[in-house]
């Protein structure tokens, strides 16, 4: 007979102690910041006239949105996020939160935040924004991420639709224009988390996710960031020649394109661990400031040439 | 004085839980009173045009 009675500890409900630095955790605050960020360049180049109101209810939206993706991720990825040290410290694999209590908050926050940008801006932004959620929990978080070594580049479409809701908030319909944008991001995403996926190459295989250098090495991964990172160069130049931004925009484009490939080549070409390392880091750093500078790049030519229409 | 007050009976929380239950009731208390504020702000702009009237 068991002393022990396992009804009682089975019935015994859970007081959660989770604080709200949990649940903001929970957001994913870095990811969402480049969102918010890309989503506001959207804004501004957009064409037309977009009220400040409904601008800074866009851009909440659309980050209550990412946080919301963010949160059913790792309500999702609990088991493998507690055997990688990039990711053991979430809050799940720490215990302060549940899943169920990640997922209703994920739910909850995804609901509102599709309801209020259809309702207070359009129908447009608000379905491409549950799309987003969508693309992002179901097709790769569920599907791609432990099947595929494509994961994160179908999955990055996920990443790059939110300067298209960003655009279809602010105008009512979709161009070009946001498919340049859409198209950056998305050829910068596999450059910038395979980076990341050499360096972290022993999280991942220990947690069974079949990223690029778990599943055909280092190698073939190396050309594979090369090879994205000529692609990303030219398409991050291509609204240049086709004549939706400047001069300004496009001499910038190619330089901060030449650092990207120099940092890319850096890593083709550093086989040796040590060295190998500290290339896989430059590379993952300065694609982020990659992204953002070009970003703000854009935005700062289309702010220059409304406030000095005279001399543009 | 003896205390004759009965003992609560079910679930009595720690100081902790009670404390981050607060901070979590506040939040969402905050949310929802931006969430009041945007519906209220924008109705102003796209409904009724107050904000937009000619002086």
């Amino acid at each position: 007979m068991s002393v022990v009675d396992h009804n009682a500890i089975e019935l015994a409900p859970r007081i959660s102690e989770a604080d709200v630095a949990d649940y903001i955790a929970l957001l994913k605050p870095r990811v969402m910041s480049l969102v918010v960020f890309t989503a506001l360049v959207a804004l501004v180049i957009a064409p037309g006239h977009v009220h400040p109101v409904l601008a800074i209810t866009s851009l909440l939206c659309i980050a209550v949105g990412a946080g919301a993706s963010g949160a059913l991720n790792m309500a999702l990825e609990g088991d493998i996020d507690a055997l990688m040290s990039r990711t053991a410290n979430r809050p799940i694999p720490r215990g302060r939160i549940t899943k169920p209590e990640a997922m209703a908050f994920g739910m909850t926050l995804a609901f509102f935040s599709v309801l209020t940008l259809g309702i207070l801006v359009n129908w447009i932004a608000g379905s491409l924004l549950a799309f987003t959620i969508f693309f992002y929990v179901v097709i790769y978080t569920m599907w791609l991420k432990r099947r595929t070594a494509q994961n994160i580049v179908i999955g990055g479409a996920a990443g790059s639709l939110p300067p298209v809701v960003a655009w279809a908030a602010a105008t009512g319909s979709l161009s070009v224009e946001p498919l340049l944008l859409f198209l950056i991001i998305f050829f910068w995403t596999p450059p910038h988390f395979w980076a990341l996926a050499l360096f972290r190459s022993d999280d991942y295989a220990r947690a069974g996710v079949p990223m690029l250098p778990v599943v055909a090495g280092p190698d073939a991964t190396r050309l594979q960031i090369l090879l994205y990172t000529i692609v990303l160069v030219a398409v991050a130049a291509a609204p240049w020649p086709l004549g939706y931004f400047d001069a300004i925009y496009g001499i910038a484009s190619l330089i901060l394109g030449a650092g990207m490939l120099a940092f890319a080549v850096n890593v083709y070409r550093r086989r040796a661990r040590a060295e190998s390392l500290r290339a896989t880091r430059k590379l993952f750093a300065f694609s982020i400031l990659y992204l953002f500078a070009l970003f703000a790049t854009l935005a700062l030519e289309v702010i220059f040439r409304a406030i000095a229409p005279t001399i543009w | 004085m003896a205390d004759n007050r009965p003992e609560p009976d079910g679930i009595v929380l720690t100081e902790a839980q009670k404390r981050s239950r607060r901070r979590r009731s506040i939040a969402i208390a905050l949310a929802l009173g931006v969430l009041v504020v945007l519906f209220f702000a924008v109705t102003l702009v796209k409904g009724p045009a107050v904000l937009n009237r000619p002086l």
